[in-house]
């Protein structure tokens, strides 16, 4: 990575951290307090279950948002303050530019997930009193989570890169909420013949998969996460950001900085 | 070896949503800037000087043409290494001190981590910003985030320095500065090209200046060949209501006032005409340049670009 990505990466961090974009750990550990505190008084047997799933929930549900409210920004903001005609007048590439930024939010979500993981273990331990052998899927399932934060800053970055910010959060929130039913789609086309099997096979391969990220539900019942899963959703993943970056910085390296 | 050689540059936008029609921002451009020149590049709001500099930056891409710059092409790391760069109006990362942006701009510009901090440091004191390292810039006035657009751009020692506007929005005192900023670069042997329709600044500054208005270049050289055919004007006002017969073949305009006289008239009779009022005894009150030789040439290049493109306006319709 060149020296000039982690300069423009470390800057995008820096900016997230002084907008306060990490005043949502505060709204995140008292819900979790909260739920701790209460599921303890209102439910039997059931209390890690339910910490495990609105924790994960809540960590997934946060990290999407900051993904796609700061992503849709990293670039337009840029433009429309013109702080980026310093950047660019200087020996750095256009898609270093894109990279940095793509590194800088990539590292605050990746921060900001490892605080609240804090957050969710010890509302388990409170709960639960010790932990178990099974929790170790939870760090997998936050993994996971953090796998869909990549893709879904990757898409939001590549929205940004030509929308405006209102269109590329439309585009991007699209995405998300299409991405989680993506097996439904892949159900569908296997159910389909002729041109509509492959417009159907072909938008499922195109549109991100997000419900194979989310084992929120497994892991909350203590089921077991395969070794194989984790590999083909870190390939799939990291190739699927890998390409929406690539196609982001094509058109972003084109673009004519009015 | 020209520090900048424009080779044709043309730019054309789409404008319109649904039926996009052309917009002609930059007619093809030829120019060339020797090294250690401070170049003038002037013109009217929209005459095409930001774009010209975008294009240079590598902003916007052009139609055609193409251009130089220490004689690599546009899109070379190595040559953005070599200039530095003011936007008009500049806005900066308004979350960091003036001494984390300057160190940020280092660091892309590949300043060595060794000299960074001690260039950062000198480069605050010589904008004026010393005290004002650490305060982050969405406290800065307007004047003091010109001061630091000016840092970044000069920061890493390059060797051609492009402004666009720089005195834009500058109080008297902060023009003043700005002035003795680029005296001081060019003393240190620098190419400067910078864009402005102060003419004053241009005229205080400039080896030469090229006047630009709807993205076309309507003369270039040193200012004494283009103002060589043109002269400024002057306002002389007097007590009383005579005008005496020998100011009258001045080719002067002349409005009587009260209990005074207003005449304007050519800078270049200045003298005849004080001594024609010195010797009919007429009270002098006031005498005031109107306006310099490079005002005449920019207002008769700038009027003539106009007239043309209404007369072909006209010419189309017919």
């Amino acid at each position: 990575m060149s020296a000039r990505i982690a300069y423009i990466a470390s800057n995008t961090f820096r900016e997230a951290v002084r907008d306060r974009v990490l005043y949502n750990l505060i709204a995140f550990a008292l819900l979790m307090s909260g739920a701790a505190i209460l599921v303890g008084q209102v439910s039997f047997g059931i209390e890690r279950l339910v910490v495990v799933n609105l924790g994960l929930s809540a960590v997934s549900l946060f990290g999407i948002v900051i993904a796609i409210f700061i992503g849709i920004g990293l670039v337009s903001k840029e433009i429309e303050k013109r702080t980026l005609y310093t950047v660019l007048s200087r020996p750095v590439q256009r898609w270093e530019f894109i990279v940095g930024k793509f590194f800088g939010l990539a590292g605050t979500l990746a921060v900001n997930t490892f605080l609240m993981a804090i957050g969710v273990f010890a509302a388990l331990l409170y709960v639960s009193r010790q932990f178990h052998g099974t929790d170790g899927w939870i760090a997998v399932a936050l993994y996971f989570s953090i796998l869909q934060f990549l893709m879904m800053t990757a898409l939001a970055l590549f929205f940004s890169s030509f929308a405006s910010p209102l269109m590329a959060a439309v585009f991007a929130f699209a995405l998300f909420v299409i991405g989680n039913f993506s097996e439904d789609l892949r159900g569908f086309a296997a159910m389909t013949h002729g041109l509509q099997r492959w417009l159907a096979t072909g938008a499922a391969y195109l549109l991100p998969n997000f419900s194979a990220l989310n084992i929120i539900t497994s892991v909350a019942h203590e089921q077991p996460v395969s070794s194989s899963l984790i590999f083909y959703n870190t390939i799939y993943a990291l190739v699927y950001t890998a390409m929406v970056m690539a196609a982001g910085v094509l058109i972003f390296q084109r673009r004519n900085l009015k | 070896m020209p520090a900048i050689e424009i080779l044709g540059l043309e730019k054309t936008y789409s404008v319109g949503f649904w039926r996009k029609r052309p917009k002609r921002a930059l007619l093809p451009l030829h120019l060339k800037v020797e090294k250690g020149e401070v170049f003038g590049f002037l013109g009217p709001n929209g005459a095409g000087k930001s774009t010209t500099l975008k294009l240079l930056m590598g902003l916007v891409f052009p139609t055609s043409g193409s251009a130089k710059i220490l004689d690599m092409d546009l899109d070379d790391p190595r040559m953005k290494a070599r200039i530095g760069f003011l936007p008009e109006q500049p806005y900066f990362y308004d979350y960091l001190t003036g001494q984390e942006l300057l160190n940020y701009y280092a660091q892309l510009s590949g300043v060595p981590g060794k000299e960074r901090s001690h260039r950062v440091a000198t480069m605050l004191e010589r904008v004026g910003l010393k005290d004002a390292a650490n305060v982050q810039l969405r406290k800065f006035s307007k004047g003091m985030l010109q001061r630091v657009g000016i840092a970044q751009a000069i920061l890493h020692n390059p060797e051609v320095v492009f402004l666009d506007e720089p005195m834009s929005g500058l109080d008297p005192m902060g023009r003043r500065e700005v002035r003795e900023l680029m005296e001081q670069l060019k003393h240190e042997g620098k190419t400067v090209f910078f864009s402005t329709h102060i003419l004053s600044d241009a005229e205080a500054l400039c080896d030469r200046v090229a006047v630009i208005n709807k993205g076309e270049l309507r003369g270039v050289g040193a200012i004494s060949e283009l103002t060589s055919t043109v002269q400024g004007k002057i306002e002389i006002v007097w007590r009383g209501t005579a005008i005496p017969a020998a100011l009258k073949n001045m080719n002067a305009e002349f409005f009587v006032s009260g209990d005074s006289v207003r005449a304007i008239l050519p800078e270049q009779q200045q003298e005849a005409a004080l001594e024609t009022l010195q010797r009919e005894r007429l009270h002098l009150i006031s005498l005031t340049p109107l306006s310099t030789s490079l005002e005449e040439y920019y207002l008769q290049k700038v009027q003539q670009a106009s007239a043309n493109a209404t007369q072909t306006a006209a010419g189309g319709r017919a």
